[in-house]
């Protein structure tokens, strides 16, 4: 009891709990504790350059042709929710991993896990619902898997969807090329979709309708890459929100990114309901939003490009790489201070203090 | 937002600051005594602001924080008996008690429930008769009333399968205890708003008379808290002692009459032990023998349960406000709100996690203050 | 600790022997218990905590003590326009 682990003085605190001997749900968050999970178990195991790059997508060669191939993973609680469903966000999601990586989508393939007792017509809105996804990108569903596992086992239903998709030569984009004086652009408001899925939980109204932003974004980056040169890297910021995407950007990179608050576009409802709840938007996930890091020169032209497009409308430049503080994100508050945006712990709670 | 964007004015925060730094002429030691407080300096890095003469530490105004050890032991009890369902306030879920927490609890199957308000937990209990359901009641006395209204409801309703787990704490002993310390370096105090739109300012008058420390009650946004600073270094530089309200526009005097009526209905004082500072007398909330059918402690058999609390930790001077996060050799290392080594670190309101999560790498950068 | 933002109330009525209303904070509403503000009426401001008003917002005494908040911060613009410097520096 007395362990005094060498501090001055005696004092000792309570010995840490062993974080790493059971998965937690945080673990899936997409904050520090998943990338801990990859780095201590998962990236060790697999091992190989391409995986080691941690990018939403793997970049592969093929007989000259440069694929990119991902996957993910969909578990959301409610199945349906303003804005989209289960079916559409797993098609979005993955043509946006695909997309994040400069590649025209081409492929889809779904994976059902079904809770036995699940309701057929659960079941036919979320498969009508994938159909009309996949056509609006557009994307075929060329493969698939059904399994049905015994009742308790699952959470009504999980989809898994992998892409394939086709990336033009030459586009050399990771979240390890970003370098001192590039741009942060990020394409719309944030933290609709993770308020929409709390809101239906917390019974929260809205004056005007929150709906998830849920919407696949290879035409917006399309448009981007038509409009000019000298991308670093895209991202879409899901679980884990703004935040995580880029302290990846800075950590991969080595550098310093910094925000300008004021500069970072939300809707009077998200914000609203983030000063109730006692959360911080930074963190909420967005399903129809990319942040991208483009050199200085191209920036303007880009952010041009960006608001003509329907989903880039609300386009913003937040802020810049710096050489300073390599690794860590900060933000320029509206007092005209600093604060450090740091990685997301595990869950963002919602406070009562 | 009404009531909220106005007070994080840019203009009247450097105006503000500008103030307090013409006032002051010598090194003042204050404290804010709430968590959320402490949310907002850190947030807004208001210390950029401030003059260097101005030094705050960060009282223990988490509950999270100075929930005992044994509290959240049987809590984590409560949650791993079956039928048995945990409701609870978002930030207990990360506190390590004696062996694990919450968290893992849930992870093993324990039903564990997040509420916003206590009101969620009557309502479950109303509609999962055949479970029992035991809120986690923890708080100052902001969040009492509203804990006090949900056991005051369920014994109305007659619901025999709710009970409450009681773990509130009252400012004013605290700060007596601190004041009456030999080590105490705090010369003037933010007093805790929302605590004092509940019960009113009249204790901390007490306190201003045994022992000549000025103290504002203060709100929450940048510029009350500017303002509440302002105010304690104009009464520190011309020698007053006295309490002031710089947060007008929710706390008078005598506090909000309705509320104090519930609390008094539904709580008792009594001696509470507060994690990291030892027991202090009069200084928690316990349920009244009306209630005994509703207190979780009785109804769980877990009156008895203690816990060996390891031998003082940083995290007590931190939360006496005797030293700084970043004066921990674990601080950002070993200790981390990944891996909390004490309370401070757990709750998003401990001074050691808000340290940490805005101002770590100045701690880097500086060395340490 | 204590969290509480303000809201305007935009209906109550009694519901279980208790008081309740709607109220709206910005953009969203949300329901909330009125039972410790028995003076404040549709239309009032309140602070709110996990669910309960522990408040009404004092409009008068806000508005008195924000002009003169309004007018230092005028003032002090004034005094230095264009000055980027923020008073007290670094405030180490």
């Amino acid at each position: 009891m007395a362990d005094t682990n060498g501090f001055p003085g005696g004092f000792s605190c309570p010995i840490p709990l062993a974080s790493k001997d059971t998965v937690l749900l945080g673990h899936g968050s997409g904050g520090r504790l998943s990338a801990d999970l990859l780095r201590d178990l998962i990236l060790p195991a697999f091992d190989n350059p391409i995986l080691g790059r941690m990018d939403d997508q793997a970049v592969v060669s093929v007989n000259g042709a440069r694929l990119a191939f991902t996957t993910d993973s969909f578990v959301v609680q409610p199945l349906f929710f303003p804005g989209g469903d289960i079916g559409s966000l797993a098609v979005n999601g993955t043509v946006n991993d695909l997309a994040m990586g400069g590649a025209r989508p081409l492929f889809l393939s779904v994976a059902f896990i079904i809770e036995e007792g699940l309701p057929m017509q659960t079941l036919g809105r979320v498969v009508a619902s994938l159909r009309d996804a996949a056509r609006r990108v557009p994307v075929e569903i060329v493969t698939g898997d059904t399994k049905v596992v015994e009742k308790g086992s699952g959470d009504g239903i999980f989809v898994n969807t992998s892409g394939i998709g086709l990336v033009s030569q030459g586009l050399e984009l990771s979240a390890s090329r970003a370098r001192p004086g590039d741009q942060v652009l990020l394409s719309g408001t944030i933290g609709e979709h993770g308020i929409t899925i709390l809101a239906q939980r917390e019974g929260l109204e809205f004056e005007s309708a929150i709906r998830s932003d849920s919407a696949p974004l290879y035409s917006l980056v399309a448009a981007m890459l038509a409009a000019g040169g000298g991308f670093r890297c895209f991202r879409d910021p899901t679980r884990g929100g703004l935040s995580s995407s880029l302290n990846e950007i800075a950590a991969q990179s080595g550098v310093g990114i910094e925000l300008e608050e004021r500069a970072i576009p939300l809707r009077e409802e998200v914000r609203s309901a983030c000063e109730m709840l006692g959360l911080d938007p930074l963190y909420v996930a967005n399903e129809g939003k990319l942040v991208a890091i483009v050199d200085p020169d191209s920036a303007p032209a880009v952010l041009e490009a960006m608001r003509r497009h329907p989903l880039g409308a609300g386009a913003q430049i937040i802020g810049a790489v710096t050489g300073e503080h390599p690794g860590l994100v900060t933000m320029r508050t509206p007092l005209g201070t600093t604060r450090i945006v740091d990685m997301l712990a595990g869950d963002q709670l919602p406070r009562i203090c | 937002m009404k009531y909220l964007d106005e007070y994080r004015d840019e203009r009247i925060a450097k105006a503000l600051a500008a103030e307090i730094t013409r006032k002051t002429t010598r090194h003042w030691v204050l404290m804010e005594i709430c968590g959320g407080q402490t949310h907002t300096l850190m947030r807004y890095g208001i210390d950029e602001l401030l003059p260097g003469k101005i030094e705050m530490v960060h009282g223990p105004g988490c509950p999270v924080c100075v929930t005992p050890l044994e509290t959240i032991d049987k809590a984590i009890e409560i949650a791993s008996r079956p039928g048995t369902t945990l409701v609870s306030y978002g930030d207990m879920l990360r506190v390590p008690g004696s062996r694990t927490d919450l968290f893992r609890v849930k992870a093993g199957g324990g039903d564990i429930r997040v509420a916003y308000s206590p009101m969620e937990s009557v309502k479950i209990a109303r509609e999962n008769p055949g479970r029992q359901v035991v809120f986690f009641a923890v708080g100052f006395e902001t969040t009492a009333p509203a804990n006090a209204m949900a056991v005051w409801q369920a014994k109305r309703e007659g619901l025999g399968n709710f009970s409450m787990l009681v773990s509130h704490v009252l400012v004013p002993p605290a700060i007596r205890t601190l004041l009456s310390s030999p080590r105490n370096r705090v010369q003037g105090f933010i007093a805790p708003g929302h605590v004092c739109t509940v019960v009113g300012y009249r204790e901390y008058e007490d306190l201003v008379r045994d022992f000549r420390v000025p103290m504002v009650v203060g709100g929450f946004e940048p510029i009350d808290l500017l303002e509440a600073i302002s105010m304690l270094v104009s009464q520190l530089e011309e020698g007053r002692a006295e309490v002031e309200n710089q947060y007008v526009r929710s706390v008078s005097y005598q506090g909000n009459l309705p509320a104090q009526r519930i609390m008094a209905e539904v709580f008792d004082v009594c001696d509470r032990k507060w994690r990291g500072v030892g027991s202090i007398a009069a200084s928690g909330y316990r349920l009244r023998p009306e209630f005994a059918d509703f207190d979780a402690d009785r109804i769980f058999g877990l009156e008895q349960m203690t816990a060996e609390e390891p031998a003082e930790c940083i995290s007590a001077e931190v939360l006496q406000g005797l030293k700084k996060p970043f004066d921990c050799p674990a601080f950002g290392t070993r200790c981390t709100p990944l891996t909390p080594l004490g309370a401070p670190m757990v709750s998003a309101e401990g001074a050691c996690a808000a340290y940490y999560q805005y101002r770590r790498h100045a701690a880097s950068v500086s060395g340490g203050r | 600790m204590c969290l509480a933002i303000p809201g305007k109330i935009i209906s109550s009525e009694a519901r279980n022997g208790i008081r309740s209303g709607k109220v709206r904070f910005g953009a969203i509403t949300r329901e909330a218990c009125l039972d410790f503000v028995p003076e404040a009426k549709v239309g009032d401001y309140v602070m709110v905590h996990v669910g309960f008003a522990i408040s009404q917002v004092d409009s008068a005494e806000a508005e008195r003590t924000y002009q003169i908040l309004e007018s230092m911060g005028v003032l002090e613009t004034e005094l230095a326009p264009g000055d980027g410097e923020t008073p007290g520096g670094a405030g180490r």
